[in-house]
């Protein structure tokens, strides 16, 4: 080949790259603009005023995933019914959560050479009192019963060639004083009765019991642990093995988890379990597809939970105990929060 | 002031194959070799870049629990890049067809991640991206030796691996604006991503000639029997080269791997942790700028000696990590002197490696330097993951940090009387 014809085929080639290249971005424009369209047989939703102190029944908060302009917002439906129409609030979180007029939203901010994400301290009228800069992607939220504590966990990433080691960091925030754990990784870790050390340590998950006291997914060595998180003696102690995304019921005895079970899909190792704190006995619920979700406590019995739908995501309830079965609460709804 | 660079490495990419031309300062196909290395690593870093995104955001998947999606385990990974250089120096120099297919196996598995939905099969798409990558690095190293003088080797390899590092830096910029076009667009990037992988086969089939020769390497050696791999095993025996394949190794045996440093760095310093993304940033500008710089003065003085010395950079930065010195000026400076260890050898290190090699045995010369390298510093991610579950991570770093001194006393001396053989 002489050099000339080299290059127009390299120039043929930048060509027909290139518009390829440019099909599939104007192609993913357009799929996000659809995003802005309301679905027709989508749930109602209309902006409105968003009260963590609601006096009007008790309210259940979620991210709206259904299109439209109110797609990613926090919306708020009555708890007893769930299926009807929605109420925005103009706050858009990826994750949510809420308790006692304290609300926690972490979100995405566009920057100049790429997304950075923060965490929202929220009040009652989820208006920002405090805001916190997280260091990746975001995944778990909670708020303490008193709505004192917040925590949250964000993804981070090595970026090695080709290689992508997850991480997670997990701080929690005294509203009262604003002071941060930027990383509970810096505890003092009791495993099986023994101080421990490892580089590998990640902590995802948080659940309180009170404003000294709270649960924890810890991860080393391959496995992971339910640990109980001490603030007062900065101490995290393993209370049982594989517990991933544990919850507190609101009575403080048991502990609804993911739990990687045997001989399930290596994409999709995770049931639905429930154990129990005083006896340590483990227990399946009726919902037997992979969970992939920190629950919820509903009431003292009942579990909700976020599956893949249609939209991202739909919201699915399950009695806690066993029994039972698994039904779908609403659809296109992420991130759910019952503030009281 | 990346994308000028880029311009105008592209510009300068067609090989000086006109007769009569005094020879480029740098050889062409050392250049066009760089262009596909900076276009391949702009394609595979977007990957890389909005892959957690992805996983996490767009799958909805949580990939905690499920270990590293690193795909392909280290073993697998040695024996890849062993098998690449051996494939590639049988035939009379196959360089560039095992590069080929090696640059043209990860261009495929870009497109192949829009069908991947499960950790899994992403995880498989990875390890055969990685199998392109360990295939092509030793053919592409061996061309590069071959195609330059041995005077200039260092700064050949300085010039590919500023240019490579150059494409792992737009990347992740290239990917960002994709992602900023569009909304959860992380199939537009996997698609422009596949289109830039197949831009840069193209480049390593259209501009680099396919059996390489040396520039002036005016007497035409006789085309040596095909090395067998009896032969490739046979180098060996050979003192120098066993010799730099020690010393490489020994030294990899107390480098801490890069996610290592930075977790102690940020821990140490109490860097905030939003801030932990710009760490390797810093390392590699600083690999970037001085790769070309070093590789020119590893030409000039011994490229033995600036070996070491990178690693006497590294040392320090250890030393300043466990100094009391806080601060920014104390991070940035851990940071060149990080970028002037990964300047000071990685492409010094193949130019080493090109002076003890016979040239039928460059392809499987390169790849057992740069496997025992690679597998030492393996090993020593496990070692030093082990101390710090023992002793903490300041404990491990000052075991590693004297383990380094003291095998850089010991390589000093190996290849200092290696220095005296007559060469």
């Amino acid at each position: 080949m002489t050099r000339t014809t080299r290059l127009v085929t390299l120039l043929v080639a930048v060509l027909l790259l290139g518009s390829v290249g440019t099909v599939a971005v104007l192609h993913a424009a357009h799929r996000s603009a659809m995003r802005d369209q309301q679905q027709a047989n989508g749930p109602t939703v209309r902006a409105g005023t968003v009260s963590l102190r609601s006096t009007a029944g008790r309210p259940l908060l979620v991210r709206n995933l259904a299109w439209g302009p109110h797609r990613d917002e926090i919306t708020t439906v009555p708890a007893d019914h769930p299926q009807g129409p929605r109420t925005a609030s103009g706050v858009k979180c990826l994750r949510f959560h809420a308790a006692a007029g304290t609300g926690i939203c972490l979100q995405s901010v566009r920057g100049a050479l790429q997304d950075t994400y923060r965490a929202v301290v929220l009040d009652a009228h989820l208006h920002e009192r405090h805001h916190f800069p997280a260091a990746g992607i975001p995944t778990r939220a909670r708020v303490s019963p008193s709505g004192h504590l917040v925590a949250w966990t964000v993804f981070v990433s090595g970026d090695s060639y080709a290689g992508t080691n997850f991480s997670t960091r997990t701080a929690i925030v005294d509203t009262r004083t604003w002071k941060m754990d930027n990383n509970l990784e810096t505890f003092d870790v009791i495993k099986d009765g023994r101080p421990y050390h490892a580089a590998d340590i990640n902590i995802w998950g948080v659940t309180f019991a009170d404003d000294t006291h709270f649960y924890a997914t810890l991860a080393t060595s391959r496995q992971t642990y339910l640990v109980r998180g001490d603030f007062a003696t900065r101490t995290l102690t393993t209370v049982h093995r594989n517990v991933e995304c544990p919850s507190l019921s609101p009575d403080g005895t048991r502990i609804a988890y993911k739990k990687r079970v045997k001989g399930a899909s290596p994409d999709a190792p995770w049931r639905l379990y429930v154990l129990d704190l005083r006896t340590m006995t483990e227990s399946a619920t009726a919902e037997r597809r992979n969970i992939d979700d920190q629950a919820l406590w509903a009431d003292g019995s009942t579990l909700l939970y976020a599956l893949p739908g249609d939209y991202g995501s739909d919201l699915w309830t399950v009695p806690a105990d066993g029994t039972g079965t698994a039904h779908r609460l609403m659809t296109s709804a992420v991130a759910p929060a019952y503030p009281r | 002031m990346y994308l000028a660079e880029s311009r105008s490495t592209k510009a300068t990419v067609v090989p000086d194959t006109r007769p009569g031309r005094r020879p480029a300062a740098v050889p062409g196909t050392v250049l066009a070799l760089g262009t596909v290395s900076l276009i391949t690593d702009i394609s595979s870093e977007m990957v890389t870049a909005v892959l957690p995104l992805y996983v996490i955001a767009g799958l909805g998947l949580s990939p905690l629990g499920f270990g590293s999606l690193d795909g392909i385990n280290n073993g697998v990974g040695a024996l890849v890049r062993l098998a690449g250089g051996h494939l590639a120096d049988r035939g009379g120099r196959r360089h560039k067809v095992v590069a080929g297919v090696g640059y043209g196996l990860s261009a495929v598995c870009k497109p192949l991640l829009l069908l991947a939905h499960t950790l899994p099969l992403i995880s498989a798409v990875l390890a055969a991206d990685r199998t392109g990558k360990g295939l092509r690095t030793a053919p592409r190293d061996a061309m590069i030796s071959l195609a330059t003088e041995p005077e200039h080797r260092g700064r050949a390899f300085g010039v590919h691996r500023a240019m490579d590092t150059t494409g792992a830096l737009l990347g992740p910029l290239a990917a960002f604006a994709v992602l900023r076009a569009t909304v959860d667009g992380y199939d537009a990037v996997f698609a422009v991503s596949g289109c830039v992988a197949t831009l840069g086969v193209l480049v390593l089939v259209l501009f680099v000639p396919r059996h390489v020769v040396a520039p002036t390497g005016a007497v035409p050696v006789p085309e040596p029997a095909r090395p067998t791999l009896r032969d490739a095993l046979g180098l060996l025996r050979r003192p120098e080269l066993r010799r730099l394949t020690a010393c490489a190794a020994l030294l990899g045996l107390t480098t801490v791997s890069d996610s290592f440093l930075y977790l102690l760095l940020q821990r140490e310093e109490s860097l905030p942790a939003q801030l932990f993304p710009l760490l390797p940033l810093g390392t590699a500008a600083v690999f970037l700028l001085l790769a070309v710089p070093l590789g020119a003065l590893a030409d000039r003085i011994s490229r033995r000696r600036l070996f070491l010395a990178g690693h006497g950079a590294l040392l320090l930065g250890y030393g300043l990590v466990l100094s009391p010195w806080r601060g920014v000026p104390a991070i940035v400076a851990v940071l060149v002197l990080h970028g002037t260890f990964y300047a000071a050898t990685d492409g010094v290190l193949a130019a080493a490696t090109a002076g003890v090699v016979p040239a039928q045995h460059q392809g499987a010369g390169q790849a057992l330097v740069g496997t025992g390298q690679a597998l030492a510093r393996f090993a020593c991610s496990i070692a030093f993951g082990a101390a710090w579950s023992l002793w903490g991570g300041r404990t491990a770093l000052t075991i590693t940090a004297s383990a380094l001194a003291i095998s850089a006393l010991v390589v000093s001396f190996v290849l200092r009387s290696a220095d005296e053989v007559p060469s």
